[in-house]
């Protein structure tokens, strides 16, 4: 069978569009169900947590500079805070260690 | 009026101006990333306009990842609604967390809008802001990371590996970087997320390092482990009413602080 690659894209784009819009444009009531909105709180936490580690330490040529990119970037965002100096610093630590490893 | 979103209003464009702003970083690591979409675009054969616009309309690494494996296998469409469904599944959650995170009025096309821009950073960033959402937040981040994501693939598509190994190394923990300045400064004031941060490390590692799960995907992995370690943290450490909504609790404050100054 001869698919289109118009058709893949179009089909991949709509799937896409479904799930990310799909609460935002039904759910328009507050949650009150307490289980539900802690659920919901935890998410983001969690699933940030879950894609960050250990994928850092694959993302990298060397795995020692993904982990030490890890321990800069958590120190970096305990006390900066900031978004663009936290992924700065963790690219440059990486750019620093892979130059010697 | 607190639905009037339009950026007549100074409030708003202020609010545009600092989703751009916050979309600078996410943009940059956007482009590495794409870039190494871009290459794998090219290895099926597709040319870098097909994949500007995938990434435009799709905007998602692990999602187009899957779109492009699938276009290269010449899987049946079904087979590739459901990967890519599956690839995608976690942004059905934050979309939930999202929707809780807006003013109840808001439009139907701000609604889509916001939720055609979810991914793991413009989510990240849009439920750390305080209060109910401005949707001109949202779009001033797309506006800067969007383009960059789709630029990124254009060019990975067009020029192959161009960019030197350890540049691309270097460029591909901005992401995680992002992550990490998302999560950890809410650890900081409670504990319990800082105790949940430590214990997803933990099962992530094992989960990515034990055979028996060796043959689950990334995507699915990260879906199974947020669904089960939010169930958990849930039943375990409730939310009271307060904690949960902080917008509330700020919105009220701003109410009598208006009060007081009225008096």
């Amino acid at each position: 069978m001869n698919h289109s690659i118009f058709i893949y894209i179009l089909i991949a784009a709509t799937v896409s569009l479904i799930i990310r819009a799909l609460p935002t444009t039904l759910m328009r009531r507050q949650i009150t169900n307490v289980f539900v909105k802690s659920f919901l709180y935890y998410v983001p936490y969690v699933t940030l947590s879950v894609m960050t580690f250990p994928a850092i330490t694959e993302a990298t040529k060397n795995p020692v500079a993904g982990y030490a990119a890890l321990l800069v970037g958590i120190i970096v965002a305990w006390f900066r805070k900031n978004l663009f100096e936290t992924a700065i610093m963790c690219c440059l630590t990486v750019l620093i260690i892979e130059m010697f490893l | 009026m607190i639905t009037d979103y339009s950026l007549k209003l100074n409030t708003n464009r202020s609010e545009f101006a600092k989703g751009m702003r916050d979309g600078i970083p996410i943009g940059l690591g956007y482009f590495a990333v794409a870039f190494s979409l871009g290459i794998t675009a090219k290895a099926i054969g597709l040319s870098p306009i097909t994949c500007m616009i995938t990434s435009v309309l799709c905007h998602a690494s692990a999602g187009e990842y899957a779109v492009y494996t699938m276009i290269g296998a010449g899987a049946a469409y079904i087979e590739m609604a459901i990967m890519v469904f599956i690839a995608n599944a976690r942004y059905l959650l934050m979309s939930c967390a999202l929707s809780q995170h807006m003013h109840p009025d808001l439009s139907f096309s701000h609604r889509l809008f916001i939720g055609f821009g979810i991914t793991d950073e413009l989510f990240g960033i849009s439920i750390a802001r305080p209060g109910n959402l401005n949707p001109n937040y949202m779009y001033g981040a797309m506006l800067i990371s969007i383009p960059m994501w789709a630029a990124g693939s254009a060019i990975g598509c067009f020029s192959g590996g161009v960019l030197p190994e350890r540049i691309v190394s270097a460029l591909s923990v901005a992401l995680f970087g992002m992550f990490l300045a998302i999560i950890i400064p809410p650890a900081k004031e409670n504990r319990i997320v800082g105790a949940l941060i430590a214990v997803c490390f933990l099962l992530s590692f094992f989960f990515s390092k034990l055979s028996v799960f060796s043959g689950i995907s990334g995507g699915t992995k990260t879906i199974i482990l947020t669904v089960v370690i939010s169930a958990a943290a849930a039943l375990l450490f409730p939310r009271n009413e307060e904690e949960t909504q902080p917008s509330r609790i700020e919105d009220a404050a701003q109410a009598s602080q208006h009060e007081k100054e009225d008096a």
